[in-house]
């Protein structure tokens, strides 16, 4: 009855093409966005962000860069935990060494040496696919690991490699350290989403997402009607790797505010981010969010389910917790492979004909 | 509205429920799972029993009965955050939470948020310095006092002198296992000897060739700083390559029953730190049976009763009691807040009568903080497995750290972090 194309007539090229061509999905993405961006700030506290909204949107970003270079390129990748060291590590040196520069730059720079990093270990994708790129890729992650650990100027020589985000504002408003208010933290990270989600969404639907989606269908089809490999592969490695970049230096320095790397960027990370997008759906970036939810919340409502709901002794809680988890991501992988983006574009196809299924 | 009331009720779910009591609440994040439960465990049994103790026999502490609200972080840091702001809200006093990466999380959190922080033999050790860190504390012992402790007990072997010998640092890859580093190699420098840095990456389930290349550079002495699964497996290996077992040296840490059981009599001989006594024979075991044990309140399986890092676990409470103790004296009433307890972590003293009357005499070494010292002495023993009779035995009195090479580096990172945080000096 609400979602349909019927009656919404377009009357101009721009209007035909934009994202959501639907009336009554338009009207929920800005009802989303106005409660995003209009009413959360206002009721969200400490636990609040730091335990759900916060790694939400960091994992979020985390997941559309994967996803673009694995689900809209069909380039397997195991290296995200250590590109997101990457992001993570730039961003303390750049904070360190330049203070009086704004924070958000810092974060965008991370992002851009992590795109030359990811380049420069897209280049193997050349010439490799499938299984054999993904361990190309998991070298990266030992590698970078390994390096942030060994070398210590990276971690300013501390005594314990450990690296600390030094306080920093923007517009005047503490957004790391201990300082920071559950809303500034919030609103950073979902600014920087929200623009680099409207980036991703309008590559991946322009002629540069086009090329990706050639590439990853089928590669010498691609070739042949006139896509370059080498811009279409290193251009999505490069996107991503920014993407993700952004992501471990919020991980950084908004949600953690300390790190190690082998703890936090290791190949658990790689894996974790791995599953958002696979459960979410490949090729999608409402599945990046989706995944990003799943995966983050689901722990977190479990854990206080069984334990303060149900006054279930935390290592039990914790055990089967793992194993409900894991449990759902076979149980979603059988009955929907294509993800929880799948399961939308289902419900959605339905609401078209209701309430007249034909 | 189903689907809104379900919505409702997710969304309430995530919140979770803050205890709303009055009571004094220390929380406990421990880890019962994962790679590092082995020593998570007996910890957060020794922990939770000895308020519980308290609770059961005294009515709390001063009158008000203390919950101890339990949130396993699996000693990871991003579930150490949720943790720490899941159980702030509900008037935390103290958090102990036994990693030193969460630790270094929650240094930050805490100033800010003026809740206390102790980390008795872990965390930061230039946390040591009150001057600086107004919120941390971390007596009776650091990890460069047990680097120390370590490199004493090496010289009292050797006839004073560890000139041209070799130490290889075998090191849980983390700020953990990092931290002594700093220390040794000060040391290495004053007292002639050479030392090589063995890193093993985390859990550290596999060390072959960390071990191998023991077996190759021979080197005289093994100080080893590891933590649960990696400490049983060092142990295994040290003895696979025929490592002359009192040669090597853990720290506290490394020197449970759990990390020598499992190579049996191989392991005989192994040496750890200890930071205060172990077994049975306190009288507060006999409490704890009475109002814990056999009156089925333990925490965990009760199986853990009595184990190092049991007694450890104990210590702390017993500490974090005291501290909240002398913080009622001061404020002259017995439900303090989280500054309330800080000043008292500061005044306390705890003395041998003291430890004696609370059922724990020569448990652990007497001390006292102050607004610049929230190190404590620093003093540790070393204790020496015996296979055949399956327990730790002490081999030395408490030994002193060497605080002139110590002292310096304190200030130095302490100083570091003043820096890098914009701090000004306290206690001036």
């Amino acid at each position: 009855m609400f979602y349909r194309e019927a009656g919404d007539f377009k009357t101009t090229y721009p209007e035909d093409a934009q994202t959501f061509p639907i009336q009554f999905d338009r009207v929920r993405y800005y009802a989303v966005l106005a409660i995003a961006f209009g009413v959360i700030p206002f009721f969200i506290n400490d636990y609040w962000a730091n335990a759900v909204f916060v790694p939400f949107l960091i994992y979020a970003i985390a997941a559309i860069g994967l996803n673009i270079l694995t689900g809209y390129c069909g380039q397997v990748s195991l290296g995200t935990g250590g590109f997101m060291a990457v992001g993570a590590y730039s961003c303390y040196k750049l904070m360190t060494s330049f203070p009086e520069v704004s924070i958000l730059i810092h974060v965008l720079l991370a992002g851009g040496i992590t795109a030359c990093v990811g380049v420069l270990f897209g280049l193997p994708s050349l010439r490799i696919k499938g299984f054999y790129l993904a361990v190309a890729t998991l070298a990266a992650q030992f590698f970078l690991v390994w390096l942030f650990n060994k070398v210590p100027w990276f971690y300013n020589y501390s005594a314990s490699g450990q690296i600390n985000s030094p306080e920093r504002t923007f517009l005047g408003h503490f957004v790391t350290g201990p300082n920071t208010s559950a809303a500034a933290k919030y609103l950073f990270c979902l600014v920087i989403l929200f623009a680099l989600a409207w980036v991703a969404r309008n590559l991946t639907r322009g002629a540069v997402g086009r090329k990706w989606m050639a590439i990853r269908d089928m590669d010498i089809a691609a070739e042949i009607i006139g896509v370059n490999p080498l811009t279409a592969k290193l251009s999505a490695f490069a996107v991503s790797s920014f993407f993700i970049g952004v992501a471990g230096a919020l991980f950084f320095a908004v949600y953690l505010g300390a790190a190690e790397v082998g703890e936090v960027f290791g190949i658990n990370k790689s894996f974790l981010v791995l599953f958002m997008v696979i459960i979410g759906g490949l090729g999608s970036i409402f599945g990046s969010f989706a995944g990003a939810a799943f995966l983050v919340l689901l722990p977190v409502f479990l854990k206080n389910v069984l334990v303060e709901g149900m006054g279930w002794p935390t290592d039990l809680a914790a055990h089967i917790e793992l194993m409900i988890v894991g449990g759902l991501i076979v149980v979603f992988l059988i009955l929907e492979p294509h993800g929880l983006a799948q399961l939308w574009r289902v419900a959605k196809e339905k609401l078209r004909l209701w309430p007249f299924p034909h | 509205m189903k689907k809104t009331l379900a919505t409702l009720a997710a969304a309430a779910m995530i919140a979770g429920t803050v205890p709303a009591s009055a009571d004094l609440v220390v929380p406990n994040l421990s880890y019962r799972t994962g790679p590092f439960a082995a020593g998570g465990i007996p910890y957060a049994d020794g922990f939770t029993d000895y308020f519980t103790l308290l609770n059961e026999r005294d009515g709390g502490i001063g009158g008000e009965l203390v919950t101890v609200p339990e949130c396993e972080t699996a000693y990871n840091t991003e579930k150490g955050v949720e943790c720490y702001e899941a159980t702030k809200g509900s008037g935390a006093l103290v958090y102990n939470p036994l990693s030193t990466g969460i630790t270094y999380q929650l240094i930050p959190k805490v100033s800010a948020d003026g809740i206390s922080l102790y980390t008795p033999g872990y965390g930061r050790t230039s946390a040591a310095n009150g001057k600086v860190f107004e919120w941390v504390f971390n007596y009776p012992a650091n990890y460069w006092d047990g680097a120390s402790v370590a490199v004493k007990h090496l010289l009292d072997q050797n006839g004073g002198s560890l000139e041209g010998k070799t130490i290889a640092l075998v090191y849980h890859n983390s700020a953990y296992g990092k931290e002594p580093i700093r220390t040794l190699t000060e040391l290495s420098k004053k007292h002639g000897f050479a030392l090589t840095e063995i890193p093993v990456d985390s859990p550290g389930q596999e060390q072959k060739s960390q071990w191998l290349q023991i077996r190759r550079e021979k080197p005289d002495y093994v100080l080893f700083w590891g933590w649960g699964v990696m400490n049983q497996v060092a142990v295994q290996e040290a003895a696979n390559i025929r490592f002359p077992m009192e040669n090597m040296i853990g720290v506290w840490w490394s020197g449970s029953e759990n990390d020598v059981t499992p190579a049996g009599a191989a392991a005989n001989g192994y040496k750890s730190l200890a930071m205060h006594g172990t077994g049975m024979d306190y009288p507060v075991y006999a409490d704890l049976k009475q109002y814990v044990q056999d009156a089925g309140k333990a925490a965990g399986a009760g199986d853990q009763v009595g184990s190092v890092l049991y007694s450890r676990g104990m210590y702390a409470a017993m500490v974090i009691s005291e501290a909240i103790r002398k913080a009622q004296e001061l404020a002259g009433t017995p439900a303090v807040n989280a500054a309330q307890v800080r000043d008292g972590f500061e005044a306390l003293e705890i003395t041998e009568e003291r430890m004696a009357e609370l059922g724990l005499p020569n448990f652990g070494q007497p001390f006292a903080a102050s607004c610049e010292d929230h190190g404590g002495p620093g003093a540790a023993m070393i204790q020496q497995w015996d296979a055949a009779a399956g327990k730790w035995n002490l081999i030395t009195d408490f030994i002193a750290p060497d605080d002139e090479v110590l002292n310096a580096l304190v200030l130095e990172d302490s100083a570091a972090y003043a820096a890098e945080t914009g701090l000004t000096e306290r206690c001036n």
